[in-house]
């Protein structure tokens, strides 16, 4: 008897379409591009980074962009033995809460480091740009402590 | 305003992996049990199905529809469902009740995250362009939150290995527990850490399994002749999703919430509280001010065995089933949503008459 024929076809789940992301989300995105991180002064002049578009406090639309450093202080961090598949790195590393210089609002990103003991709040990291920039969050490949 | 009784709830087992059997498998004899105590033969005899789940659980669009077939759906009832856990399915049954167009309601939820990997999964409810493409997952945002207390010296970590202790001991009494034991802080004291600052047992397990609860007017309960408890407040209050202008350290959303259902109109005996990680049990007792008069977590709470989606409603359950037991006069529970206590809802229960 010969063998059945078995039909296959290759199927990748995409979506066709692409999002705007406006004129704040996509003005942070279009500068991480440049390799600069920017930020939003919220209702009560703190500056918030990422950007937001509105205040969460007043609901107030934001748009008064402040530029900030590429440096900045460990606020928070939590260590990962065992990075998860997804994760964006696949060595020992930490996701930290980390206040850039002229922000007053942390962002959450993750921090190379080669051991647990390496790293403390108040560390002071700086960002590592991804080889090529894209416009995308992950265009700050991670933060490296100083 | 209508005056809302609870008249029934049931829970499966927590366990760690339900294995083949299906979601509908698990609500099925979650809801016929739920049935019987209420006296009830099926779906039919309420006027209202509310059920919470999420389909990133099952992953698959609309995956929540197939969990109407553990209901029967033929001849047509009324049905609603939230993407969210079924304590805001018991909100919209409320709602539905206080309107008018309801007299009695039948709530589920359900979660088998045993399939996949469930902080990943959590990972994409978070912002979507700033946080979800970084795979952030939850444990990692509690461990976040934890060390900002630590650092603070607002707790210890012997404050947390305390919270775990008293949950594996509470849970030796809760038959549906999947974690319990008579472990003392020492013990967990002596663990590695797990994602530090966190050791494994200050997060709650992965769960599967059900619950099921009955509502009805007042009047309704009465009739029926069933013993209830009252729902005597209930509201929901959530936080920026911008983790960083956030309080971590405090939950002022969950605070609003109890105000507002009326918590403080009275003494309560007992606390359930939504805290999937031992410090977010001290954030809750602290940011509701509640004091040793209260008993906090009986059944163990969600370190003891969480069913997502389900766990929520279980908190109300618990409290439930403590006041028509004479074991409380008066209680709360709390649910929670999102990372790091992001959104609470806090439900106010007194004895009903026949109680």
């Amino acid at each position: 008897m010969s063998q059945p024929e078995i039909l296959s076809q290759a199927f990748e789940l995409g979506y066709t379409y692409t999002r705007s992301t406006g004129p704040v989300i996509g003005r942070f995105f279009t500068e991480l591009k440049k390799r600069k991180i920017v930020g939003i002064k919220a209702s009560d002049s703190r500056v918030v980074v990422p950007p937001m578009e509105y205040d969460p406090d007043t609901a107030e639309e934001l748009s008064e962009f402040v530029e900030v450093g590429e440096q900045g202080e460990i606020v928070s961090f939590a260590w990962v033995k065992k990075p998860r598949e997804a994760h964006p790195m696949q060595v020992p590393f930490a996701w930290a809460m980390i206040k850039l210089d002229g922000a007053d609002v942390p962002m959450i990103h993750c921090v190379a480091a080669a051991a647990e003991s390496d790293i403390a709040t108040g560390a002071r990291v700086r960002a590592v740009w991804a080889d090529e920039t894209v416009g995308f969050i992950t265009d700050i490949r991670c933060f490296e402590l100083v | 305003m209508r005056d809302i009784a609870i008249v029934a709830y049931q829970q499966s087992d927590s366990v760690a992996k339900a294995g083949a059997v299906n979601e509908v498998e698990l609500i099925m004899p979650v809801l016929a049990r739920t049935f019987k105590q209420a006296g009830l033969n099926s779906a039919q005899d309420v006027d209202f199905v509310c059920s919470g789940s999420c389909d990133y659980l099952q992953g698959a669009a609309f995956a929540f529809v197939s969990g109407v077939d553990a209901l029967g759906a033929v001849p047509p009832i009324k049905e609603s469902h939230v993407e969210m856990d079924a304590a805001w399915a018991l909100y919209e049954s409320i709602l539905k009740i206080r309107m008018g167009h309801a007299d009695s309601a039948l709530i589920y939820g359900f979660g088998k995250s045993s399939p996949g990997e469930l902080p990943i999964v959590l990972s994409q409810q978070l912002d979507p362009y700033y946080l979800a493409p970084l795979w952030v997952d939850s444990v990692s945002l509690a461990a976040l939150q934890a060390r900002l207390m630590l650092d603070q010296g607002m707790i210890t970590e012997r404050d947390m290995a305390e919270v775990v202790s008293r949950s594996r001991r509470n849970a030796m009494n809760n038959p549906h527990a999947q974690l319990s034991g008579d472990i003392s802080p020492e013990d967990i004291l002596a663990e590695e850490t797990y994602l530090s600052p966190l050791r494994k047992s200050d997060c709650s397990p992965i769960s599967d399994g059900a619950s099921a609860m009955i509502i009805a007017t007042v009047e309704q309960a009465k009739a029926w002749g069933l013993p209830y408890a009252v729902v005597s407040g209930i509201d929901h209050c959530i936080e920026t999703h911008n983790l960083g202008m956030r309080d971590l350290t405090d939950s002022v959303s969950t605070r609003m919430a109890a105000n507002h259902a009326g918590m403080n109109t009275g003494k309560v005996d007992v606390a359930e509280l939504y805290a999937p990680f031992s410090h977010q049990e001290i954030i809750l007792t602290r940011a509701l001010g509640l004091d040793k008069e209260t008993v906090v977590n009986p059944s163990g709470g969600v370190l003891a065995g969480n069913l997502m989606m389900a766990s929520g409603l279980s908190r109300v359950g618990e409290v439930f089933n403590r006041i028509v037991k004479g074991e409380a006069q008066r209680g709360i529970a709390h649910a929670t949503s999102g990372p790091c206590l992001q959104h609470n809802l806090v439900t106010v229960l007194e004895k009903g008459e026949n109680a």
